[in-house]
């Protein structure tokens, strides 16, 4: 077989892959929603939501990922699961904690490795 | 998306970066399909990267100085694929999902043979290293030239070339003689 066939045969086993149509929709969707919550957070931040410590994370996820539109889905994410860490937890204290390492989790999942 | 200047407001910008998402989509969800093999961990990949990207777009546009995209967004998927398996200590399982069965329709008399051969030149690619193997796929499932693919590996033209042509000589002897080509 020549080189040039071997090319032809990579070309027909290494051939684009489609990804699944709902993934596709999905991830559109999820990208666009991505923006709209960044506007939403960074441009709906007051300082005054400072004095209540339940607004603390959004300015800590802010400070771990930056002021970029990936902040909103940290929080997003770790928001969706607050029932959840709710029920696990023994008093504010625990529930505080966990949210923490939740956010890190988070932070770390979305954007691995930093920049 | 060559030559497009940097959108000044923010709707624009976004306008901009769908269109990006849309036309390099498959572009990324192949790589990333060909670099973990299976499609669970593609989309996962995939989701990433464009996360990723958006993250970066705008100084990616002021920095791109007019050239094509593609190989940023390919660079960060390899860049996250490399993460993907050191996190998890692993390669791809199995060569490769079902790429095979998915390949342009042949006739009936040659489709058991003709698949036969395309899963052993996909398991073959699975054997080379890492970087050739990536240039492989760069070339052949993107369709990216020696200057994409130069871009996207941070790599010279010249030094691109000489990988690709190394590549696709030792998987013509993984292929032709699977045991010494492996091991050389």
């Amino acid at each position: 077989m020549s080189t040039t066939e071997f090319e032809a045969r990579l070309r027909a086993a290494l051939h684009p892959v489609e990804p699944r149509e709902d993934f596709a929709v999905r991830l559109e969707r999820g990208l666009v929603e991505l923006r709209d919550l960044a506007v939403d957070e960074l441009e709906g931040w007051e300082l005054s939501a400072m004095r209540d410590p339940r607004n603390w994370m959004r300015p800590a996820v802010a400070t771990v990922v930056g002021a970029g539109a990936g902040a909103a889905l940290v929080v997003l994410r770790v928001r969706g699961r607050h029932r959840r860490r709710r029920a696990q937890s023994t008093n504010v204290l625990d529930l505080a904690e966990r949210t923490v390492r939740d956010l890190a989790d988070e932070a770390r999942r979305i954007f691995p490795g930093g920049d | 998306m060559p030559d497009e200047p940097v959108p000044h407001d923010k709707a624009a910008l976004d306008r901009s970066f769908s269109e990006l998402y849309r036309t390099h989509l498959r572009d990324v969800y192949s790589y990333a399909y060909y670099r973990v093999g299976n499609h669970h961990d593609a989309e996962d990949l995939t989701e990433q990267t464009f996360l990723q990207a958006y993250r970066h777009y705008e100084r990616a546009l002021r920095e791109s100085d007019g050239r094509p995209l593609r190989p940023w967004l390919i660079r960060i998927a390899h860049n996250l694929a490399a993460n993907y398996y050191r996190d998890r200590a692993r390669r791809p399982e199995s060569a490769i999902e079902d790429a095979a069965v998915i390949s342009a329709p042949h006739t009936t008399e040659t489709l058991v043979e003709g698949r036969e051969e395309l899963e052993e030149i996909l398991a073959g690619v699975q054997q080379l290293p890492d970087d050739r193997r990536e240039a492989l796929i760069m070339r052949f499932a993107l369709g990216m030239d020696n200057r994409e693919i130069a871009r996207a590996l941070g790599k010279t033209d010249g030094a691109t070339k000489v990988l690709l042509h190394r590549a696709i000589k030792q998987l013509e002897g993984i292929v032709g003689h699977p045991e010494e080509a492996a091991a050389s």
